[in-house]
């Protein structure tokens, strides 16, 4: 009963009185998004979890192979919407690295600004969905009234407040302005101030800590097996983080810590996504005040043919390692692009954690995943 | 008793005066809500139907009173409509005996007390039809957590009022606020119990941080998930009407109902009713939701030993004194 299996086929007739299958999803308020897990359960209590999915498939590696490098750009950032620019960076420099494209330092201090700020609008939005999850609403609230102002100063440059398509091979799409400088340094200021309401509210509440603590604990040792990464990671003690270990872009020239939490669980992850979130305002104000004059964009080819061969780049986003594979045939498409997403391996550990737990507690440890469901169907 | 002829209308002035204080406290206290949610979340509320959106609630409930009922094909559809009704009934008989004044009260009973209690212990048993006849097993998890639950709470909220009943000697609401005249209202002598009972009405009321029965995360709506039209809005109704008892029981036991300077007592009564009703949604919209083991052994392991320990210790001191 305990092993996990490939397909969930129950035998309906042979499980004991107090057992069932509960469907949770493709429509339920505490997936966000269409996953769908089969819960086999003893009363409340789970005895097997097995996501299924697929729901959201859109055969985002086939179609790459249809576009040009240019059109596959903006339509890559909708598998993680919340973290549309680290697919643009990932992309980009993946190609650049490819052809050999220079591009100029502005540029890539914009983009780590830009992908800092919407690193921190992602760990909002997942600060209130998890609490969403745990039953408290209001949080929700307080970090969107953040996310707002992030999603603002985006806006401003990128033209698009979701999904956004900013960064071109070469450099950036627009130069940003003293007023959006001025604006991100304003926000940084202001979430010094209001990060402690968020703890105050949130993390010193007994019922949190109840609730989080010693659920859903990931031992370091299974980390590696399930290919886990980003905070998920690092919430189970391993120091390891993409823009340290294999550093990009010009996060080598910027100080910043990376937050490890030890103990495994739900309380861990939470915290240690708190702490992201601090670090990515330090980033900020280094890429603010450092900030180079210069062009933000270096001289590319109209047509961007990579020369033939094969690349791979990875990139932190805010859930995990996103790495890209490319196969160039020399052509103006690509011959095949594979997308290895940290939403698809976190969730693997999913019915390892869920099983034996409450019905309660499986839905709080989805939430801390942190998952984008189309990033797991692509 | 003789049916007279004023005997039969007051029996119609209490029913036309319950039926009017649960409508209009539900509209009241649904607007209420929103309006404390709204403000605790950087929002307004509602703005639009009437003074300061006061109207929003009737206009939710004539749509509600136009909306399809949806009857699940494999529900039972006896319980299916019973369950709502046997949650509102009780609640709407429970109101007859508080008194709002020294004499606004529907009907003076010796064991008004006991009969709230008793009528309150059936809207478990309208979540549990509820669960159990639309043949949803979100339904019957979010009823059978209800189930559970009434046994951690309800022996621990009758240990709560038992010293109550030993200092004023009564079972009468009326007699219990009589008793509170002149001396400190009971919340003063019994602050244990007072603590205790508020965390207990919560529990009563299915409010967060204990509302595990519909718990939204976890089990969509729980008992109400099948629930469409107007047959939803009923159980929203007798959750309202059921916090508005819960509250008027507290303030009479603990807070001296309707006694207070200068207003007049009707109005202190609601004043205190709203103020334990503030508090609830107070909890709601800052806590997150217990998990049902925890609150269990809270309820069995916390609640129920200090409350029979503070009970005992009432009965010591007063056969001492």
């Amino acid at each position: 009963m305990f092993e996990s299996k490939t397909a969930p086929t129950y035998h309906l007739e042979s499980m004991e009185e107090n057992q069932f299958v509960l469907n949770l999803g493709p429509q339920h308020p505490g997936t966000h998004g269409v996953l769908r897990v089969v819960l086999h359960m003893d009363g409340e209590y789970i005895l097997t979890a097995d996501p299924v999915l697929g729901y959201g498939h859109r055969m985002q590696e086939k179609i790459a192979e249809t576009m040009t490098y240019t059109q596959v750009l903006p339509y890559m950032a909708r598998m993680d919407y919340l973290g549309a620019l680290f697919y643009n960076q990932a992309w980009v420099c993946l190609v650049e690295k490819m052809c050999g494209f220079e591009v100029p330092k502005r540029a890539e201090y914009i983009r780590v600004l830009c992908a800092e700020l919407n690193r921190i609008a992602s760990h909002f939005l997942w600060f209130g969905a998890f609490l969403l999850d745990l039953g408290a609403f209001t949080p929700f609230l307080h970090a969107f009234a953040d996310r707002e102002r992030i999603l603002d100063l985006l806006e401003s440059v990128t033209g698009s407040r979701l999904t956004h398509c900013y960064f071109r091979f070469g450099g950036v799409g627009a130069d940003v302005d003293n007023v959006f400088l001025a604006g991100a340094q304003a926000f940084v200021d202001h979430m010094r101030k209001h990060l402690p309401t968020y703890h105050s509210l949130v993390t010193g509440n007994v019922i949190f800590q109840q609730r989080t603590k010693d659920v859903g604990v990931i031992l370091p040792f299974e980390t590696w097996g399930y290919g886990i990464s980003g905070p998920v990671l690092r919430g189970s003690g391993k120091q390891y983080d993409v823009r340290t270990s294999e550093p990009y872009s010009i996060y080598p020239e910027l100080d910043f810590k990376v937050p490890v939490e030890q103990a495994g669980d739900c309380l861990a992850r939470y915290l240690v996504r708190l702490r992201e979130i601090e670090e990515s305002l330090n980033i900020i104000e280094q890429t603010i005040a450092g900030m180079p004059k210069g062009p933000v964009r270096s001289k590319v080819p109209k047509i961007i043919k990579p020369p033939e061969g094969e690349a791979a780049m990875a990139v932190e986003t805010p859930r995990g390692e996103l790495m890209i594979y490319l196969v160039s045939d020399g052509s103006t498409v690509p011959y095949r692009v594979k997308y290895r997403v940290p939403s698809f391996a976190n969730l693997s550990i999913f019915s390892h954690l869920a099983r034996g737990r409450l019905l309660a507690d499986a839905l709080a440890i989805l939430g801390s995943l942190d998952m984008v469901i189309p990033e797991v169907d692509r | 008793m003789m049916i007279t002829e004023i005997s039969i209308l007051r029996t119609l002035l209490t029913i036309t005066g319950i039926t009017l204080v649960v409508g209009i406290n539900a509209v009241f206290v649904v607007w209420l809500e929103r309006k404390v949610a709204g403000h605790m979340q950087f929002r307004l509320g509602p703005t639009e139907v009437g003074p300061a959106g006061l109207l929003q609630t009737v206009a939710d409930g004539l749509k509600l009173l136009s909306k399809q009922i949806i009857f699940p094909s494999s529900a039972d559809t006896p319980i299916f409509i019973l369950a709502p009704i046997i949650c509102l009934i009780p609640v709407f008989v429970a109101l007859v005996p508080v008194p709002f004044s020294e004499t606004l009260q529907a009907h003076e009973l010796d064991i008004g007390l006991l009969l709230v209690i008793a009528l309150g212990l059936l809207n478990t048993l309208g979540i549990l039809l509820a669960g159990w006849g639309c043949d949803n097993k979100y339904a019957l998890l979010g009823a059978s957590r209800a189930v559970a639950q009434i046994l951690a709470y309800k022996i621990p909220l009758l240990l709560c009022i038992l010293p109550v009943i030993l200092l004023a000697g009564t079972f009468s609401l009326r007699e219990i606020v009589v008793a509170q005249e002149g001396t400190m209202w009971f919340a003063f002598y019994q602050p244990v119990a007072f603590f205790m009972y508020l965390i207990a009405i919560t529990m009563e009321t299915n409010r967060s941080p204990f509302d595990f029965a519909e718990a939204e995360s976890e089990l969509v709506a729980g008992f109400h998930t099948e629930y469409s039209g107007m047959m939803f809005s009923l159980f929203f109704l007798a959750e309202y009407t059921y916090m508005f008892l819960a509250s008027a029981i507290a303030s009479i036991l603990f807070l001296g109902g309707w006694l207070g300077p200068i207003l007049p007592g009707p109005v202190w009564m609601l004043l205190k009713i709203y103020f334990f009703l503030f508090l609830m949604m107070w909890f709601r919209w800052t806590f997150p939701r217990v998990r049902v083991d925890q609150m269990l052994a809270f309820g069995w392991k916390i609640l129920l030993p200090v409350s029979l320990l503070n009970f005992l210790f009432t009965a010591g001191v007063m056969a001492v004194l």
